[in-house]
């Protein structure tokens, strides 16, 4: 009685703690509820089954649960995709590794029983490499090799998943030999779909795969007969099916063209490096000196940033360069992409990591309608979300994808290393506007002159007037 | 392992989950995506329960040897898991604060 009404207990904390992850407000205490859930889970379990094998167990922790603090108090924030993957990868593996655990005990399996067995270890393998690959792309320790773009991938990821349905029905026969090339077959075509997607889809993957492995978790609940362990890993990947679906609608891309068509992206992204500088004709490019006139001449600044800030660590300058502007009078503020960053929301978990105001950062729906009115915007690494062909041109597989309206302010700094291609890969008619401006560089260095300039004006300084308008 | 529950139960059960999962996320502000996904992520690790069940029936050592392993990878993914939302979190709630 005990033990059932501590698992309830369990349920209803993961349930409100999921619901309450939902809300700004209560998202941090609702991870402590959902984290005292498992703590109760486990409890629970401890009280049914006993302490029998507790050396195993405490190995399990120390090692497992040790070296996942280390890197989750150690990772940076700019990291956090690739960390969410290497999590989730590891996940999967356990449910792997239970699934073949289970069917080597004495008590045979019923049918239901064995099927489980065959998702849990399909659906982990898959799981655990998949979510390897998307880090390791992620990375940038492994690319999108050529080969894996041509239509033949297809083929033999057809053949791949065949052949674990031939060992899935060869295990269901008694042969449970047949496990060990399923789990092999299964890894290789975990990798095998997930190699090709281009890195503008990789969140998707990572969502999708977050939802996988909240499949294979109930799977192997379905092995140990434990509802618990199938309720939460029913919702788990629900939940990440809702996720994946939300990032589609913001990227404008439907499921079924990221894992099967997701070559797209990446492949125009090689035509772009390729084409490169050629591609641009009428681009302007102006010193960090320049900017710094128009900055403190202007009444209205909106900042977008992208994963290029990120990447260049520049979060903290970007903030110190919002200070010193409002305290010259000037209004300041973010316009955040849903999908800025490599994750949506990441763009917001790195701000708030440099302190920047909360309600400085504003959602795209609500900033668009002030760009005209607004004096100057500074894009900051960030390209495809600001693309106005999403709107203009039906041709460019950015079509119908939400952008900020940057264009339509009245004039644009865009710091960019190179002219190089975004992130998908496609051509930015942003660039060759006449109210354009590049400034090429990297982000952090580009801010630290903008700062310098515009203390050198004496801005900051003196607390004069609102620099005049133009 | 313990076996008490039959397959229909255990398919309610799988089918009412989900549902419950659908419905819990309706609504979310993109803000909190890469924590909720990174919180959704860490509740996957519950896992872990099917490594200890596993641990506690095996009778030999090579298996609960399996079984730890799947522990630890369970439990990288459960406390790397939580620390890291908590982090990301934490910086929201500051910011409210001020």
């Amino acid at each position: 009685m005990v033990e059932l009404s501590i698992e309830l207990g369990s349920v209803l904390l993961l349930a409100f703690g999921l619901k309450g992850l939902a809300k700004i407000r209560t998202a941090r205490s609702a991870n402590g509820l959902a984290a005292l859930a498992l703590v109760l889970a486990v409890v629970g379990l401890l009280l049914q089954q006993g302490l029998g094998g507790w050396p195993w167990m405490l190995l399990g922790l120390g090692i497992g649960g040790g070296l996942g603090a280390v890197l989750a108090l150690r990772v940076a924030m700019t990291s956090m995709p690739e960390t969410v993957a290497l999590f989730n990868g590891c996940g999967g593996m356990s449910s792997l590794l239970v699934a073949i655990g289970a069917v080597q005990l004495p008590t045979p399996l019923n049918l239901v029983g064995q099927v489980s067995v065959l998702v849990s270890v399909l659906v982990g393998a898959i799981t655990f490499s998949g979510s390897l690959v998307a880090m390791g792309k992620l990375q940038e320790w492994l690319g999108t090799p050529g080969w894996t773009l041509r239509p033949q991938r297809h083929a033999v990821n057809i053949v791949l998943a065949l052949a674990c349905l031939a060992c899935c029905a060869l295990v269901l026969k008694g042969m449970a030999v047949a496990l060990v090339p399923l789990t092999v077959l299964s890894l290789l075509l975990g990798v095998g779909l997930t190699l090709p997607v281009g890195g503008a889809d990789m969140p998707v993957v990572i969502s999708l795969l977050n939802s996988y492995s909240g499949v294979a978790a109930a799977a192997a609940g379905f092995v140990v007969g434990s509802e618990l362990l199938i309720v939460a890993g029913a919702m788990v990947g629900a939940a990440g099916l809702i996720l994946t679906q939300v990032m589609c609608t913001a990227m404008n891309r439907s499921l079924t063209s990221v894992l099967f068509g997701g070559a797209l992206g990446a492949a125009s992204s090689e035509a772009g490096d390729a084409g490169g500088r050629e591609e641009y004709t009428n681009v302007t490019s102006c010193s960090p000196e320049e900017c710094a006139l128009t900055l403190e001449a202007a009444e209205r600044v909106i900042f977008v940033p992208g994963y290029g800030l990120a990447v260049a660590q520049a979060q903290h300058s970007l903030k110190e360069l919002a200070r010193l502007l409002e305290q010259h009078g000037i209004e300041v503020r973010y316009a955040i992409h849903p999908v800025a960053g490599r994750m949506p929301g990441h763009m917001n978990v790195l701000l708030a990591e440099a302190d920047v105001p909360y309600d400085q950062l504003v959602e795209m729906d609500d900033i668009n309608p002030d760009f005209p009115r607004t004096d100057v915007v500074i894009v900051l690494g960030a390209n495809d979300v600001v693309n106005p062909r999403a709107k203009s041109d039906s041709a460019s597989p950015l079509y119908g994808m939400p952008v900020l309206e940057v264009d339509q302010a009245r004039s644009v700094f865009v710091v960019k290393r190179s002219l190089g291609s975004g992130y998908a890969g496609i051509r930015n008619d942003l660039f060759e506007l006449p109210q354009t401006s590049m400034v090429f560089g990297d982000a952090k260095q580009v801010l630290q002159s903008l700062l310098q300039e515009l203390r050198s004006l004496g801005v900051g300084k003196v607390t004069a007037g609102a620099g005049s308008t133009r | 392992m313990s076996g008490h529950l039959s397959g229909t139960a255990a398919l309610w059960v799988l089918v009412l989950g989900s549902l419950l999962g659908l419905e819990l996320i309706g609504k979310v502000p993109p803000t909190l995506h890469t924590p909720l996904m990174s919180g959704a992520n860490a509740i996957s690790g519950i896992t872990l329960l099917a490594a200890l069940a596993l641990i506690g029936e095996a009778p030999t050592p090579a298996l609960k040897l399996i079984g730890a392993v799947a522990l630890g990878f369970a439990l990288f993914n459960v406390v790397g898991g939580f620390l890291v939302t908590d982090r990301m979190l934490a910086m929201f709630r500051r910011r409210e604060a001020n």
